[in-house]
């Protein structure tokens, strides 16, 4: 292992904790503290991936977590960042994206045939013939793969947590500590997020003065206030993932995905350095000159050991001085500028002796004949922007630090909507306006030297905790003049070369020629190109590539960066895995009050809504069987089901028959009191979308049931016409206060007659479609008399909480009458023998009444209900299809399932809907969608069941059971 | 995520909401004709600009007016629905014939409205056909 530099470099290591891991195989050691691509670059290891296209050898580019360079696979995780992966004890580390070794990777060869792979390549390449895509497809998806996933690794645990504050702060660096400071000054409270593992942004790299103590002096004191102060959260190493509305910002942090909201927001993401476009700038052993601080710094690693560091502003001096600091020999700097201003880290070069080139480029980098990297740079006078003078100076080195300029990091505020323009003269954009609520300070607006980049901070956090309604104080004082270095005129850092291989984007292999034939192609519009030449589309998303992209494009089209435009950056803006989108599965679930007797009683539950009903209670095994003795034994005895689920509303007031007149399709306004009736609900359609049946407790109230799925739409929609009609009525939905039993069967009069002391039940007292109040075993409850199993019935609605007393009661005093529980299942197949449609079920979303033969449940001679004239306007065009009931022999023939389709002569005419053997009648029984010219007892049907065989069923008259009723009506 | 400011329960999440779409006149049913009927159940405007929508705060099954530009997605006021529907809303007896029911041949047409209906509806507050579009009594701000 290389020694490490001593301290003050390496920051962020703890030289005391020795850890090892592997990579490709090899055993390597680093130290707590370290990333894996810092600990790789300590020892030697420069190439990190295989890039996307030609499979070139990539090393370190900016050290930050911010390139594609840098992918690899941490055990069973694909596509983690090296440059932001902890480095822990025993990390299995791999490259991606290789065949062969990562050193000698044998898809390299595509890099030789490339030009067989212009831009947009899939596009002209693979569409012909079209049956040879496929096959295409897997090759692709073989060669250019990046991670892979491993199936079989264990599930991770991810969260979600929300957050709240006066003053978001994003990014760490100087504007963003002062920012934080100043708003919590003024009473805030703070969060403060950085995606790094220490606070500081570019104080923790940057060299901005020639004694090289500025940095760390200051971010030591401004760090170490926000620190202090118990009004600033801080949370390092982590990611903000975007803007979205009224500043609702996800972070992630760990396993954890928060959803923050904050009043006020200050962006302090300062700038994204930029690369120069050269030949072969993406060599292992080119980096940018904030990652070759980075890793002197923070990690304490030497870059190399001779370096050229060719720049476009001060900021390649500042990282030659480090560079020198670390003991790497500088050869030469190049310097992009003709006109560079005098400074104090100019100076400071200067007086060690550094060789200036002014007014010169990288003309390129060439590569080592046996290794990864670079053997010497190739420097050339530039003559005019983009080209080179042919005679050229070579510099023998193993690093070639580059710095085109700095670009802000301004996706958060192009997402909140900020007017961003560019700035031709400076070569940069800038923001020209922000949103209510949406602050920016320091390198993201443009704001110069380290002084005016903390008054700016300062300013934007006292304008922030102004806006989040504190008592800001004055505004802070401006920052004083002298700081600031003179602006410089931005400098064009992009020089093709004729045999290619300057590099755009790293992360899709385009190149400044690929961008230039597409453009020719037509492709001349920014969101054009980027999608034609995959340029951006990588997972750096363009942070160093978008802006050289527009630039290539803005010189080809004769028009200003700023004419050209932007691309637009989209949410998340860093990548965030499948896991912290997901989180934890939440899936409510409702019990009724009885849940846990049907599970003792060994129900088989299943979903209804969000709750969970008894589907048949006893041995899955059995199924089948348990379902037939559970409906047999309610024809035959007494069985009881719990109808919990069902909706219940309280409608109450003056007006509350004239408000059911209008929201259900029946008459309502003379029901009687102490009757129930039927009730069924159209939409504005005129399609079928509830039933139940409205009990008429009082004049001014009725108890009015909907179905399990519906109620909340229905209590819904009753309120929302209400809110129109100012009808004197106050509706409540109470489903979750009731649970109710339904009792049915021949003995079931006898049952009740044990429990009931103050109800009479006898046939006179209590008719059929009658509603009473009363007791049962003691409990006050609801007796309404239906019959929808088409048995001699009671629903019996108590307060939930005597739900489960009510089930215990009835089933001890029915012992002696044959009583057992039923299921969902039983109650479909004893329902579908009397022909009752189930709505969801037998109707869909275009059933109207009179399709599903409900025509009787329609008021003739109401002015109103919902739907009414969709309804009629239906019922005047006549009918597409009809629902009816048909049955089968119950032996020999092959049993329809339900959306089996009804055809004849080769067209659909419809599609069963329920369908059943039923033991009773000895038949296979059930509903389906017919022509209407089908619809006549007696006609025969054909439906296709699975396989395609055809099989024949009869139209029937309903019910199948019991025409008469005599049984529920008993 | 946008905040609705809730007229009932202040400011919240927006997807603890319902919109219902744009706040307009339902035409009396039976007086308009099928194409006033169908446009209204079936076609909506879309405006660009600023729109007057239903919306209901689910957990609460709160309805409420919003005004809201559906260019800029800026919610511009929020109000109680009793701020533009402050009166009862009736409906006219019926005044169309009573369709026939198929598959059944038509029947005789429909007996005069019955008394019940007319009973309950007093004919000094059936509206007019320009009157039942339920115009606004005051906008919010």
């Amino acid at each position: 292992m290389m020694e490490r530099l001593p301290e003050p470099a390496g920051l962020l290591l703890d030289r005391s904790e020795p850890v090892a891991f592997s990579f490709e195989g090899r055993r390597y050691q680093g130290f707590r503290g370290d990333t894996v691509a810092s600990a790789l670059a300590a020892n030697d290891v420069t190439v990190l991936s295989r890039s996307f296209k030609y499979h070139r050898a990539r090393g370190i580019h900016s050290l930050s977590g911010l390139d594609a360079n840098t992918l690899v696979q941490v055990g069973p995780a694909p596509n983690r960042f090296a440059d932001r992966e902890p480095l822990a004890a025993g990390l299995v580390v791999t490259g991606q994206n290789y065949w062969g070794t990562l050193r000698h990777d044998r898809m390299a060869v595509f890099g030789l045939l490339h030009r067989f792979f212009p831009a947009g390549f899939y596009y002209k390449a693979f569409y012909k013939p079209r049956w040879t895509w496929p096959l295409w497809a897997r090759m692709i998806r073989r060669i250019a793969g990046l991670g892979s996933v491993d199936t079989a690794a264990p599930h991770g645990y991810f969260d979600k947590q929300y957050l709240f504050c006066d003053v978001l702060v994003v990014g760490g660096g100087a504007a963003g500590l002062a920012a934080a400071s100043q708003a919590a000054a003024a009473g805030a409270e703070v969060v403060l997020v950085d995606e790094n593992a220490a606070l500081g942004g570019a104080l923790l790299h940057g060299r901005f003065d020639a004694g090289g103590v500025r940095t760390a002096d200051t971010r030591t004191a401004l760090a170490g206030e926000v620190e202090a102060d118990e009004r600033i959260s801080v949370m390092t190493e982590t990611a903000c993932l975007g803007w979205y509305a009224d500043n609702w910002l996800p972070l992630v942090r760990g396993n954890r995905l928060y959803k923050l909201r904050t009043k006020a927001l200050v962006v302090a993401t300062g700038c994204l350095e930029q690369p120069l476009v050269f030949r072969n700038n993406d060599l292992p052993g080119v980096m940018l000159a904030s990652a070759a601080q980075r890793l002197i710094k923070l990690y304490g690693v030497r870059p190399g050991r001779r370096a050229v560091v060719a720049t476009a502003s001060d900021d390649g001096y500042g990282a030659a001085l480090d560079l020198l600091d670390a003991g790497v020999e500088v050869a030469a700097v190049v310097d992009l500028r003709t006109d560079a201003p005098r400074s104090g880290v100019g100076d400071a070069l200067a007086a060690r002796r550094v060789p200036v080139h002014a007014g010169a480029a990288p003309w390129e980098a060439v590569p080592q004949r046996k290794g990864p990297g670079i053997a010497r740079v190739r420097v050339a006078k530039i003559v005019e922007d983009g080209v080179c003078a042919p005679t050229v100076d070579s510099f023998t080195c193993d690093l070639l630090v580059v710095s085109g300029g700095q670009a802000p990091a301004a996706a958060l505020l192009r997402q909140a909507g900020a007017a961003i323009a560019y700035d031709s003269r400076r070569q940069t954009t800038r923001i020209d306006a922000l949103p209510a609520g949406v602050f920016a300070a320091g390198g993201v607006v443009g704001a110069a030297g380290l002084d005016g980049v903390i008054a700016d901070g300062r300013r934007a956090g006292w304008q922030a905790a102004a806006h989040a309604g504190l008592d800001a104080g004055p505004e802070p004082a401006a920052a004083p003049d002298g700081d600031a270095p003179a602006t410089a005129k931005g400098v064009w850092p992009i020089f093709p070369h004729p045999d290619h291989k300057a590099f755009v984007d790293f992360d899709e292999d385009v190149q400044v020629h690929d961008l230039e034939d597409a453009i020719a192609e037509g492709y001349d519009h920014v969101e054009l190109l980027k999608r034609f030449t995959t340029n951006g589309m990588g997972p750096s998303q363009g942070r160093h590539s978008s802006l050289n992209a527009v630039r290539v494009l803005a010189r080809a089209t004769a028009r200003s960066v700023d004419e050209t435009g932007a691309t637009t950056v989209r949410q998340p803006i860093v990548p965030v895995t499948m896991g912290h989108l997901a989180g934890r599965s939440f899936e409510p679930v409702r019990y009724t009050a009885m849940h846990f007797r049907h599970l003792e009683a060994g129900a088989t539950m299943m979903p209804a809504g969000l709750w969970l009903r008894p589907e048949y209670y006893g041995e899955p095994a059995r199924r089948q069987a348990l379902i037939r003795e559970e409906a047999k034994n309610v024809r035959d005895n007494v069985g009881i089901i719990d109808v919990s689920t069902l909706g219940g509303l309280d409608v109450r007031g003056p007006d509350a028959a004239e408000f059911m007149n209008r929201m259900y399709t029946f008459a309502y306004l003379k029901q009687p009191v102490g009757r129930s009736r039927y009730v069924l609900m159209t939409d504005l359609g005129g399609v079928v979308v509830d039933d139940g049946v409205a009990c008429r407790m009082h004049e001014d109230h009725f108890y009015v049931t909907a179905t399990t799925s519906g109620v909340d739409n229905v209590y819904r929609e009753m309120l929302w016409y209400n809110a129109q009609w100012r009808l004197k009525v106050d509706v409540s939905n109470v489903t979750a206060a009731l649970a109710g039993v339904n009792i049915a069967g021949p003995n079931c009069r006898a049952v009740l007659e044990t429990l009931c002391d103050d109800v009479d039940i006898s046939p006179e007292g209590f008719p059929y479609m009658g509603v009473r109040e009363g007791h049962v075993a003691g409990i006050p409850a609801l007796f309404l008399r239906v019959g929808f199993v088409g048995e001699l019935g009671y629903e019996l609605h108590v307060p939930a909480s005597q739900g489960e007393a009510l089930w215990d009661a009835l089933l001890e005093a029915g012992r002696a009458h044959g009583i057992r529980p039923f299921g969902v299942e039983a109650q479909r197949l004893l329902r579908l023998e009397k022909g009752h449609i189930i709505i969801g079920q037998d109707t869909d979303g275009l059933t109207t009444p009179h399709e599903a033969d409900m025509a009787w449940a329609l008021a003739k001679k109401k002015p109103f209900h919902v739907g009414i004239r969709s309804v009629r306007m239906q019922a005047e065009k006549g009918l597409t299809r009809r629902l009816v009931g048909f049955e089968m022999p119950g032996v020999g023939v092959e049993q329809p399932k339900e959306c089996h389709l009804v055809i004849r002569e080769g067209e659909i005419t419809g599609r069963v809907t329920s369908v059943a053997y039923s033991p009773n009648l000895d038949r296979i029984i059930g509903l389906a969608y017919v022509a209407p010219d089908q619809g006549e007892p007696g006609t025969r049907i054909e439906i296709r069941v699975d396989g395609g065989r055809m099989v024949s069923a009869t139209v029937a008259k309903l019910p199948f059971f019991d025409p008469d009723g005599a049984r529920q009506e008993l | 995520m946008k905040i609705m400011p809730c007229p009932l329960n202040g400011p919240r999440n927006i997807q603890e909401f319902i919109c219902a779409g744009p706040v307009e006149p339902h035409p009396d049913p039976s007086r308009c004709s099928d194409d006033e009927w169908a446009e209204f159940v079936w076609l909506e405007e879309n405006l660009a600009g600023v729109v007057r929508e239903w919306w209901c705060h689910a957990a609460t099954s709160y309805w409420f007016i919003a005004e809201r530009n559906t260019v800029t997605d800026e919610i511009l006021a929020t109000y109680p629905a009793d701020r533009v529907f402050s009166e009862r809303v009736d409906f006219a007896p019926l005044a169309l014939p009573e369709p026939p029911a198929p598959p059944e041949p038509p029947k005789a047409p429909a007996p005069p409205p019955p008394a019940e209906a007319a009973a309950d509806t007093p004919a000094g507050d059936a509206p007019s056909d320009d009157a039942l579009p339920l115009a606004p009594k005051e906008t919010g701000g």
